[in-house]
Order: C-alpha cells, then structure tokens, then sequence
C-alpha cells in the first residue's frame, strides 16, 4: 500500500511541491543560519585553535580569549615554579596598525611567540619556512592578509614584501593558513621580542602565558595548580577557555538572539507550511481515506501511509534543504565569508527537526483519519 | 426469514440514534433484515428512512446502539473493533454512490486496493485487479485515470474494485444515482449477474425506481422500521412503482 501512499501524495502536485517547498525552506535556513552562527563563533575562537596550547594562563579579570589583559614579563618566571608545569614560555597578542606601501594603515593581528620553541607557531606554511620567523624584522602572514593586506591595483603581497608596524620595518618571510578571527584582522605571526619591538611600549606587555602539563598530570590538574599557587592570573585548559569564550558572546552579545530569530522562524514556517498543507492534503483525501477505511484499512495502516508520506517528503526537502546550504557553504569558503561551520551535529539535529516537523505534521492528520468513521463514505 | 447456511445477512431489533439530548434523532427504531445468498436485494424507501444507516450496520461501519447483526454467520455486534475491520476487510466489497476512486491512482491500482490491504504482493494485486477490469468491460484500461473515463465506467472500476477480493458480501450504497438510465441498467445487469453466478450476496440501497426490475427481493423501509422484505415478483414491483 505505501507505493499507492506516495502516488496519492505525489499525484496531487500542487500540494507534494508546496509542502516539499516548506520543508526545503525550513532545511536551508536552519541549516545555513547555524552554521554561519556557528561559523561566526569558530571565529571568536580563533586565537585558540591557531595557538593551540593546552593551558592558558591569563591576567587574571580576562574573561574570554580576545580581551587579554597584559601581564608582566616576570609572570612567565610565577607559572614556570609552579609544581607541575612542564613548561611555560611567553605570547604577545594585540591589534596593531600596519602601513602599506601606498601609506594605508590596516589593522593587523599581532602574534609574538617565543622565539626559542616557537610554541603557537601555525600549523600549517603555506609558502616560505616558518624558521627564517627568528630572522631581525621578520614577520609570516596569513592567508586573509594577502587580501587584507594588498594594496588597490597592487598585487598580493608575497614573501620577501616589506610592510610597516609601528613605523618598524617588517619583512614577510613565510605565508601560513590560520583560523580566521572575528574582526576580521589578518594574523601575523612573528618572535615574542620582535612583537615587542613592533607594540606601542606599555609598562607591561605579556599578554598570556601558554603552558604545558608536567608528564602525568592533565590540563585540568595543572591549571587546578596554578591557580592554586599564583595570584593576580587566573589558569584555563584549551577547552573550558574556548567554552568560556562562546558563552561569553552568548552572554554578553545580540548575536545569538539575532541568528536563534531567524531559525526559530524557520522552524514556524516549516511547521506552519508543512503542517497545513499537510493537514489540508488529509482534508481533500478524507473521503477517499474513508473508503479505505471502510474497506478494511486500520488506523495503524493508514496512519503508517500518512507517515510515509510525510516522511518521504520530509527527507527529500532536508536533502535539497541541505544540498542548497552546503551550495551556499562552498561559496563561502571560496569568498573567504560569511563564516561557514556544518559539523556533523548540525546535520543531524536538522535532520531530527525536519523530522520532528513532518511528525508533527502527520500527528494532526493521524488524529483526524483515526476519528473518521468508516461510515463517511455512505453519505453521499 | 430465521439464519441458515443461505443467509447472508440476518439483523435483529437494530436500534441507532444520532446526537445526545434533546436533539437526539433515532435512524432505526427496532429494524429487522435478512438477505440471502445468491440474489440481490434492494433496500428501498423515502429519504431519511434509515436505509443507509442500516447498511452502516451491516458492514460494520457503524454500531448499533440495541441489536444482534450476524454477516456471513459471525456475530459482528459481538467483535471487537479490530476483528470488524479484518472481517469486512476479508469477506465485504463496497460500492459507494460516489465511484470513491482515488483519483490519482491509475485504474489498476484503484481496483488492486482491496488484495494489497489483504497483504497479497503487489505484481499478484495488479494481475488479478487487470482480470476483473477485463470481466467489466474495461480490459486495456488499466493505466488509466479516473478522470479519463465517463460515470459508467467509473462505476465499473468501482464494481471491479469491490469484487477483486472475491468477497461473499457486496455492498452498494445508491450505485446508480450518478448514472444516466441505461448506464445504470448496464451496472445493474452486471451486479445481477455477480449475485447469480458466484453464489453471493449483494444488497443495493436506492431511491431509484429504475432499478426494481433487477432485485430478487425487495426490503422497504420507512421510519427506522424495515415494513416489509419480500420476493420481486410483479405484484411487489407494481405496487412499489405504484
């Protein structure tokens, strides 16, 4: 009976496309608004998936990774006594102003890593060699920067360019590929002393401190010790500082608000659409849904076809829904925006929503098939 | 008429009311029926008699409030709800007023329905639907529409639909009121002759005179009451006719 069940559902084209269209549309925009939500938190994150450190110990009133509060120099010496720190070494981080060779000034990401272990170097060069960074005025780039960072009717720069900091030669060395960063500022990477010598002088200029557990303890144990044993710092593991982050913007911003609007409206529309037009395609079918009654079918028989219609289409909008949000996905990446992030958990939680819509959507007409009486169809 | 092995339908003190009340209307009030294999009857009578709420009863598409129902020999006002609808499932074809052909399935698959809800694989379904089309008249028509064929026709899948189980009990509520005069006499000529030829029972509610030529037995019904059910024979049909 369920190849009859989707030729009836089928048959009435009208309705097959209007509910197929409510459910495509309500795939694609949940799907292509978390995942640009998505895509926009990975970005507040991304001092943290490009330095990578498995503990962070900043000043200690920081309460998310992009608004670190400097430390002294000697902080780094305070973390290193403490039992249980394998080691420790120094990170620069701040926006500063870069001039290019048309006199343009552009914000640019600054990163001053340890110059000895080279530790939240990028993880991936592009192009030049990430050692010839410990070279006087050296800098490496990111992948944004070749667009940030180019001048109108100039060519990407490329290595061996020079650019200004602060007034301070710097010289781009490598190309690497990082995480790009809300702002929306290019990294550039380079030594923690030449950072130094590229920032404004502050009294204090350390801006955290990256760590590494002793052998046998976790994260988790060593940030316990560190806070523990040092004041005025305040110790995170990778993953509570990149949670904490999140929750941060989730707190303190309208951006979950804006984007959980736009989704909730097209769960509504989804179920607005899907559930009448639904409803409605059971309504026209009533009578014909009565003779089957009438010629035996159970209310299991025909709620199961009514779910199997409704499941059917139901897949094939999230599929469409889905393949029209990766579409958009793909063209994102290759325009470097808007941020786009599709885990495997948001496929499956639209997935388990659309389902739930086209359950939703068969539960009224299932309540409305089981009270017909068989006897409907005597009636003229 | 007491139930033997030849009664097909045999209905006792059948009482139905609608609503709650004050508004509370009684369709039957006490009605008596009986039909036998092998003929057709006719259940006639003014509108509003009762006429199709006790054919309701009779395919169990409707309980009665008092009353004993026996079809085929099972005692349906005894079952349950589920074993009602398996029975009239296994054992009852209908024929509605409307055709109630789903208009988006070809013929074929229209007149398949009663074998597939009855669990017989589909290619079997649509072999034995395709036979029974042939027996109507309606053979190489199979994939069609609904929409492309006349009321006639129409009714002739239907006649198809509800004989493709081979059930013992067929039904038919008003089959010719859609139907021009010799059209409904072709579908009347066809279900005489499934009553005859394969020894079951079929009971037709009208209004429509045209078609008292073609019962074996004549029930009238007036006021939730059934007055009297007797053999078609030209005195009963002269005074029907009047």
């Amino acid at each position: 009976m369920f190849h009859l069940a989707l030729k009836m559902l089928v048959g009435d084209r009208a309705k097959f496309f209007m509910l197929l269209g409510g459910l495509f549309f309500a795939a694609l925009l949940m799907t292509q608004q978390c995942a640009v939500f998505f895509g926009l938190l990975s970005w507040t994150t991304s001092h943290i998936s490009n330095i990578r450190s498995k503990v962070w110990v900043v000043e200690a009133k920081v309460e998310q990774v992009n608004e670190l509060k400097p430390l002294r120099d000697t902080d780094v010496s305070r973390v290193r006594s403490v039992a249980g720190v394998a080691w420790a070494v120094p990170l620069y981080v701040s926006v500063l102003q870069a001039r290019l060779a048309d006199g343009n000034f552009k914000p640019i990401l600054c990163v001053g890593l340890d110059s000895t272990s080279l530790v939240g170097r990028p993880a991936t060069i592009l192009e030049g060699r990430l050692e010839d960074i410990r070279l006087p005025n050296s800098v490496i780039i990111d992948d944004l920067a070749l667009q940030r960072l180019k001048t109108p009717n100039g060519p990407p720069p490329k290595v061996g360019d020079i650019f200004e900091i602060n007034d301070r030669e710097a010289r781009i060395v490598a190309i690497c590929k990082s995480d790009r960063a809300f702002f929306g500022y290019p990294y550039v990477f380079t030594t923690y002393d030449q950072a130094l010598q590229f920032a404004p002088r502050q009294r204090k200029m350390l801006s955290a401190v990256l760590a590494e557990p002793a052998p046998g303890l976790t994260p988790q144990e060593t940030v316990d010790r560190i806070n523990a044993s040092v004041t005025g710092m305040k110790a995170w593991t990778e993953d509570t500082f990149y949670k904490d982050t999140i929750i941060w913007y989730f707190k303190n911003t309208g951006i979950p608000i804006s984007f959980g609007v736009t989704i909730i409206l097209g769960l509504i529309v989804g179920i607005a659409i899907s559930g009448q037009t639904f409803y409605s395609f059971v309504l026209e079918n009533l009578k014909n849904l009565g003779a089957l009654k009438a010629m035996g079918a159970s209310n299991f028989k025909l709620a199961s076809m009514l779910v199997v219609q409704v499941m059917t289409v139901g897949l094939i909008g999230y599929g469409l829904g889905m393949g029209a949000a990766s579409a958009f996905g793909a063209a994102a990446a290759q325009r470097g925006n808007p941020p786009f992030y599709l885990p495997w958990q948001l496929v499956a939680g639209v997935l388990a929503v659309i389902l739930f819509i086209c359950l939703a959507a068969a539960s009224l007409a299932i309540i409305k098939v089981s009270r017909l009486e068989a006897a409907v169809v005597f009636r003229g | 008429m007491p139930p033997s092995p030849t009664t097909a339908v045999a209905a006792f003190r059948i009482t139905k009311g609608f609503g709650s009340g004050a508004a509370r209307t009684m369709a039957l009030k006490g009605a008596d029926f009986t039909a036998a294999l092998g003929e057709l009857q006719l259940i006639v009578g003014p509108s509003g008699c009762g006429k199709t709420t006790l054919l309701s009863i009779i395919a169990g598409t409707l309980v009665p409030d008092e009353g004993k129902v026996l079809v085929l020999g099972e005692e349906l006002t005894q079952m349950s709800k589920g074993r009602v609808t398996d029975f009239r499932r296994r054992n009852i074809g209908f024929i509605f007023q409307q055709f109630n052909l789903i208009p988006t399935l070809t013929l074929v698959e229209n007149a398949s329905v009663p074998l597939l809800l009855n669990g017989v694989p589909r290619s079997k379904a649509e072999r034995a639907a395709n036979a029974m089309l042939e027996q109507v008249g309606l053979a190489g028509r199979g994939q069609n529409y609904p929409r492309q064929l006349s009321g006639g026709q129409q009714q002739r899948v239907a006649i198809a639909r509800a004989l493709v189980h081979d059930p013992r009990l067929v039904i038919c509520d008003e089959p010719t009121s859609a139907l021009d005069r010799e059209t409904g006499h072709s579908v009347m000529g066809l279900l005489k002759e499934v009553a005859r030829k394969a020894d079951r029972s079929v009971i037709v509610v009208t209004h429509d005179p045209r078609v008292y030529d073609f019962a074996d037995r004549i029930a009238e019904m007036e006021d939730g009451r059934v007055l009297t059910n007797q053999l078609a024979s030209p005195e009963t049909l002269h005074a029907l006719h009047g």
